[in-house]
């Protein structure tokens, strides 16, 4: 029992970021009917929006320490940081501590402005285009987008900490009368997942309870009735993709201290939050979420010993064995409108 | 009126006869102008450096090409000389390599072995690549080593761990300075056992690949020797990125030691996600929870940022070493680039120079001379003390290094401490060891 808990607690932060990431791509197919390939760049980019803020608040002057020798047996040259030098060691320290929460701030004008330029320079001109137009553009986009991040940043990933109070883990087993250490999860993790929550939870409220989210949602409903109205939807729409881009680069941004950043991160999450719209049903809101956090325990549970042994491999297919099952089974997804994919 | 006797028949078989009188000493003689590939004829000779420049090693791969650089620029009497001056051997003299000026050409093995097989084949047919040499991964190693064995060229292997390279897929014509998954454990066990113990238990997590698969058998049995017992062994895929599904039964599982059988991104982030769960807070049977990570790279350190401290393993070679050797080549590669070289850029350092110095002493660019110069010789000044190259499977060995993540790092690049330098006599094994055991040297080939 503890080991499923255990792997329940673990599918949770995976999920949210397939959720998160999932979100966003069925916003923008269910908006302006573009299938969006270079998402996965967006929260990759979202990532190092943390990165390069640490590196700002780390930002620093040498000073040479007479006492010490470098590599080369010259005087070393000790790096100080001009936040430690301007605010004291210690208020400094905290700062650059608190990079990556603060870093969600720095990163969502950065994220918006993104999107905004992402739809109106390149995407827009592709909405009457195939679907398979549509992925070979965003396709390329996104490889130009970590070619970029690398030829910055280089290949390496980049440790992004969390601040020091959120390292390490809560024994949950104790909790719930388990012994000591049978199920253990990082606090960083819970933050996580409480975050996705909260994101989730305020982009379905700005849908659900504002007036432009209600316009948007009838656009998405029927977009020829709305213009005919006389409102810009295509505004709309626009701003619409430059949330799910802030989605996107949100749950980058926090991912940052959960594997250290690198370029090709956004790639590694990308396919699988494919897989998770189209079993959420392509266009469905809340089919995206629950399929994330679905998917991701499924991960979680498919890594298990227990199931490996009895069929290896699984883990690395039960995903896709799951997308086939409710493809054929279901083409609309979980939760997908009747009608989409079932022609 | 002609007299001519010349008929059609009777020119066919003239022609026939001149053809086959012409062709017979190419034929017969071994000292024809091509008597091996890409026989360099001019003032020059072309070297082929197959390294990543794109994908997740593209760092490693950037840094193995500055040493090859500063190599050739050695070779070709530039800069200091760096570990020509402190190498045992005394024929490189700064004139290239037998009077001819050392030129190359890269290739970008994106760390695939296809990529690697096409780049390595193109600087060979296309650039006159006379040898190859190269790469971050041994699955690529291994590959391209193949491929060097079919062309008739010389392969000096860059960074490859598995036992394999020069165990069951070893190939005359491949040569490795690097050491493996054996030396690893054979290093390690000692320290291990002096550092916590006889008593202990280990849970493996390994990269589902051939190096991986390599090192876990090497340091499951050196570990289970001094009596740890092995809890569990789980293979990870290449390609995962989170690790927490497989970090998180570690501590139920009665395990006291994780062992990381982990490269590049993986072990950076299985590292990460391990101390992220508090393994090393947690006490289990008693002890401390400990970590282990066999194969340490300093680049992929700094990915793991933090985590690494106090994390023990074992590496080819480190910039702090104090030998003449070292301290030469940190010199060199140091004022030329700014920061220390890494152990990728070391050993390929090294490869060029013996390569170079294996053509000198032959006085051949043939790859079977170049073979015989090779096999069997014994050197020093290289930064790993005495070296032998074995030439029952073409293995270096030499001293093994364990470290352990610094606690206290004063700069970027001083991440490791050297804990122990495990000498060469304890981490050589029979040619014939099974871990190695499938396949054979074969004949040394010199293609054309």
């Amino acid at each position: 029992m503890d080991a499923i808990l255990l792997q329940i607690l673990n599918g949770l932060d995976k999920g949210s970021a397939y959720a998160l990431i999932a979100l966003g791509l069925t916003l923008i197919f269910g908006t302006l009917g573009v299938v969006n390939f270079a998402h996965g760049a967006l929260f990759m980019i979202g990532a190092f929006c943390a990165v390069t803020l640490s590196k700002i608040l780390n930002a620093s002057y040498e000073v040479i320490d007479e006492t010490k020798t470098d590599f080369l047996g010259n005087p070393l040259k000790v790096k100080l940081t001009y936040v430690e030098s301007w605010f004291g060691p210690e208020t400094g320290a905290a700062i650059i501590d608190w990079t990556v929460p603060l870093a969600i701030l720095f990163s969502i004008p950065i994220m918006i402005a993104i999107g905004f330029i992402m739809e109106r320079g390149l995407i827009k001109h592709f909405y009457k285009r195939p679907h398979a137009d549509q992925i070979l553009v965003t396709f390329g986009l996104a490889i130009v987008l970590q070619e970029l991040i690398k030829a910055f940043y280089g290949a390496n990933p980049i440790p992004t900490g969390a601040p020091a109070v959120f390292r390490g883990s809560f024994d949950f087993g104790v909790l719930l009368g388990y012994e000591a250490n049978a199920i253990i999860y990082p606090y960083w993790r819970m933050v996580y997942f409480a975050f996705s929550a909260l994101i989730i939870g305020g982009v379905f409220a700005f849908l659900q309870f504002t007036t432009f989210g209600m316009v948007v949602r009838a656009g998405m409903a029927d977009r020829e009735t709305v213009e005919l109205l006389g409102i810009n939807i295509d505004r709309r729409f626009t701003i619409m993709f430059g949330v799910a881009a802030a989605v996107a680069g949100l749950a980058g941004v926090m991912y940052a201290p959960i594997n250290s950043p690198n370029y090709h991160m956004g790639m590694d999450f990308l396919v699988l939050s494919f897989v998770v719209v189209v079993v959420g049903g392509m266009g469905s809101l809340p089919g995206a979420v629950l399929a994330g956090f679905l998917l991701g325990i499924l991960e979680s549970f498919a890594s298990m010993n227990e199931v490996k042994n009895i069929f290896p491999g699984i883990d690395q297919i039960i995903i896709y064995l799951v997308a086939i099952i409710i493809i054929l089974t279901r083409p609309r997804g979980l939760m997908g409108r009747k009608g989409v994919m079932e022609d | 009126m002609s007299n001519s006797k010349f008929t059609r028949r009777g020119l066919l078989k003239t022609s026939t006869l001149a053809g086959a009188g012409l062709a017979l000493p190419t034929i017969f003689t071994g000292a024809s102008a091509h008597a091996f590939t890409n026989d360099p004829t001019g003032g020059s000779v072309t070297l082929g450096f197959n390294v990543p420049q794109t994908g997740p090693y593209a760092d490693e791969g950037a840094d193995e090409l500055r040493a090859y650089e500063l190599a050739v620029e050695h070779l070709n009497g530039g800069g200091d000389g760096g570990m020509m001056n402190t190498f045992s051997s005394k024929v490189l003299d700064g004139t290239g390599i037998l009077g001819k000026k050392v030129e190359y050409v890269t290739g970008d093995t994106q760390t695939k072995s296809d990529a690697a097989r096409a780049s390595a084949k193109s600087m060979i047919e296309k650039d006159g690549a006379i040898m190859i040499t190269g790469g971050s991964s041994s699955g690529v190693a291994i590959a391209v080593q193949g491929l060097c064995q079919e062309a008739g060229v010389i392969f000096m292997a860059g960074l490859t761990h598995s036992n394999d390279t020069t165990g069951k897929d070893k190939k005359a014509n491949g040569f490795r300075h690097f050491f493996n998954g054996y030396m690893s454990g054979a290093a390690l066990a000692p320290v291990l056992e002096s550092l916590y113990g006889k008593d202990r238990n280990a849970y493996h997590l390994t990269a589902d690949y051939t190096w991986g698969w390599t090192q876990e058998e090497s340091i499951k049995a050196s570990t289970e020797a001094l009596g740890w017992n092995t809890v569990n062994a789980v293979r990870t895929p290449l390609a995962a990125t989170d690790f927490s599904s497989y970090i998180a039964p570690v501590l139920n599982s009665g395990a006291d030691v994780l062992v990381l059988n982990h490269y590049g991104g993986n072990m950076v982030n299985s590292l990460t996600n391990a101390v992220q769960f508090g393994l090393r807070d947690k006490q289990v049977n008693g002890k401390n929870f400990e970590i282990v990570v066999p194969l340490y790279s300093r680049l992929m350190a700094k990915g793991a940022g933090e985590n690494v401290k106090g994390i023990h393993g074992s590496t080819n070679w480190h910039w702090s070493l104090q030998d003449e050797g070292s301290k030469a080549f940190v010199k060199s590669f140091g004022t030329k680039y700014g920061f220390p070289p890494s152990q990728a850029a070391h050993t390929v350092y090294c490869q060029t120079l013996l390569y170079a110095d294996a053509v000198s002493r032959a006085g051949s660019f043939a790859p079977c001379a170049v073979v015989e110069a090779l096999e069997g010789f014994e050197f020093d000044g290289l930064g790993n003390g005495s070296t032998l190259y074995r030439a029952e499977d073409h293995q270096c060995f030499k001293d093994v290094l364990v470290v352990r993540g610094k606690e206290n790092p004063t700069s970027e690049f001083d991440l490791l401490e050297v804990v122990e330098v495990t000498p060469a006599a304890q981490v050589t094994y029979p040619a014939d060891h099974p871990m190695f055991a499938g396949g054979s040297l074969g004949s040394c080939n010199n293609g054309a």
